[in-house]
């Protein structure tokens, strides 16, 4: 027996919206659903007029529900803003190179001119490459780190107002939880705003910050609107599958929870003696960060130095790896100056200093060193950055490497969903 | 009572685990037939999904199934509307039916 539409607009109800339990019809879902998200945008204030704006496209159902959505409100309430995509190409052989496809597609749809960074051009090394180096645990933190950087750097190359980007309801529902379950505070502080960033950075603006996943997916369905899904193929992010297995199994007993846990996050209040780490720009590359140095340099100096778990848990850490790194470094540099400094040289003007080859020296430490081609001129950056570590031991921050971003540590919205799904409840 | 013909279609990722094929016709037993024990004469979603279990699903189960149900985050549409206005596991299939079943659990 059909249901009626529940605004007695005469037709058959076609859903029934989780949000609040009404009945509607294609149409009037519509229409609910885009206006809610225009109430968001004015009431939250997320745009100026004539700013232009890079939506953050990985061709997933969110991103390109969010790029039809912010056209169709565009011209329907004359915004009068410069819509374009931004994607990022982590370099994942049979994930991003399909869902790029997505984007094209998105790209030539809503007539929004398209710009692609690759991980490859940014920080020299493509994800599959950096998954040969660390392996598949702690990947998810390069890909979150980098893919948040590179998007800033994106938004700045392209000269844009503003990121969008398609973080949905049950993404913050389940980003509260996580980092109330994770002690997080200064996250759990920050990660409902429906702005990010602060003076100096290009914010980040989440239209789809009150609309459910099941009407976003029922948007796209209903609008047949082209998306792409699978899980990334290095995914597994266990822990935040169990935190989304624990919402999805709340939210079908009551639906309204998702909200009311965003409306709890929003409203938590931080007492005043809990010390916060403050925001800075990263004194290498000039992007944001909580640290001296920010993490994407960390990991990325650590790929460079083949010491690829380095940046991947506590500061103190990092900073014993690189010491006993500098150690064998001088140790190789005795080496070198015996071998008369022959066929030093040679490779110097590559990128990576050979981590993948073996230490040929048998006169060198242990073996488990890189190759003799880690030249000199590298060891002043690796002195200057352990400089920079020694500078902060003095300041304890209170996290640990984290850089000032709101809830991208590691895979969240885009990835890592299903990884943790097998394990269930 | 003669075999049920429906349309099944897989969509949003879940396709993944059903060899990548997204549209399908199939055809079901009688019920009481395939599953004697459950006393009924038609077939409802909620033998669907048992049947759908034992005969397209090839991987991971737990990522499609929980309990007698779909995994939270698995939307149903009946016929495109919404199964939840159609008493869900309860909705008795007609012939031709068409069961679309889209999960919001894969990233993009």
């Amino acid at each position: 027996m059909p249901v009626p539409c529940g605004t007695g607009c005469g037709k058959n109800a076609a859903l029934k919206r989780p949000k609040t339990g009404d009945a509607l019809c294609k149409e009037c879902f519509f229409w609910a659903f885009e206006t809610e998200i225009h109430f968001t945008i004015t009431k939250g204030e997320l745009f100026k007029r004539g700013d232009s704006v890079a939506v953050a496209a990985s061709g997933g159902k969110d991103s390109t529900v969010l790029a039809h959505t912010l056209k169709t409100l565009n011209e329907r309430y004359d915004y009068g803003l410069n819509l374009m995509l931004l994607s990022i190409d982590e370099g994942i052989t049979g994930y991003r190179d399909d869902s790029l496809e997505t984007v094209k597609q998105n790209r030539d749809d809503y007539e929004m001119p398209l710009k692609i960074l690759s991980y490859k051009d940014l920080y020299g090394w493509t994800m599959d490459e950096i998954v040969a180096q660390i392996g598949r645990k702690n990947n998810c933190t390069f890909c979150g780190v980098f893919r948040r950087q590179a998007l800033d750097r994106g938004a700045a190359l392209l000269g844009v107002k503003c990121i969008a980007t398609g973080h949905n309801a049950d993404d913050i529902a389940e980003t509260v939880l996580m980092n109330v379950l994770r002690g997080d505070i200064a996250r759990l502080k920050r990660c409902t705003a429906i702005t990010t960033g602060s003076e100096g950075t290009i914010p980040r603006v989440k239209p789809l910050k009150y609309t459910y996943e099941k009407e976003i997916v029922m948007y796209a369905h209903y609008k047949k609107l082209v998306y792409f899904s699978t899980e990334c193929v290095f995914a597994p992010n266990a822990y935040r599958g169990h935190a989304r297995a624990l919402l999805k199994d709340l939210e079908k007993i009551r639906p309204t929870c998702i909200m009311d846990i965003i409306y709890s996050g929003e409203t938590m209040s931080i007492k005043e003696e809990v010390t916060l780490p403050s925001q800075r720009i990263c004194t290498r590359c000039k992007f944001v960060s909580s640290q001296e140095v920010c993490k994407a340099c960390v990991l990325l100096e650590g790929l460079n130095k083949g010491l690829p778990k380095l940046g991947i848990g506590k500061s103190s850490k990092a900073k014993k790896m690189l010491e006993e790194y500098n150690a064998r470094q001088n140790t190789l540099e005795q080496v070198i100056d015996d071998l008369n400094d022959t066929n030093i040289k040679k490779k110097s003007g590559k990128k990576r200093n050979g981590l993948t080859d073996k230490c040929n020296s048998k006169t060198c430490c242990s073996g488990n060193c890189n190759s003799t081609q880690n030249n000199m001129e590298d060891n002043s950056k690796i002195n200057s950055l352990l400089d920079e570590y020694s500078l902060k031991e003095t300041d304890k921050p209170v996290q640990q490497l984290n850089d000032v971003s709101d809830d991208e540590e590691g895979c969240s919205s885009s990835c890592g969903r299903l990884g943790g799904l097998g394990v269930g409840f | 009572m003669p075999a049920l013909k429906i349309n099944v279609h897989f969509g949003g990722g879940a396709e993944l685990l059903f060899d990548k094929i997204k549209k399908r016709e199939v055809e079901l037993p009688a019920v009481d037939k395939y599953l004697p024990e459950c006393e009924k004469k038609g077939w409802t979603i909620r033998e669907l999904l048992v049947w759908i279990k034992e005969n397209l699903l090839r991987e991971r189960p737990e990522l499609f199934l929980q309990g007698e149900s779909v995994r939270p985050g698995i939307l149903v549409l009946i016929n495109d509307t919404d199964w939840e206005l159609y008493g869900e596991l309860d909705y008795e299939l007609q012939p031709s039916d068409t069961i679309t079943f889209i999960s919001t659990l894969h990233g993009g």
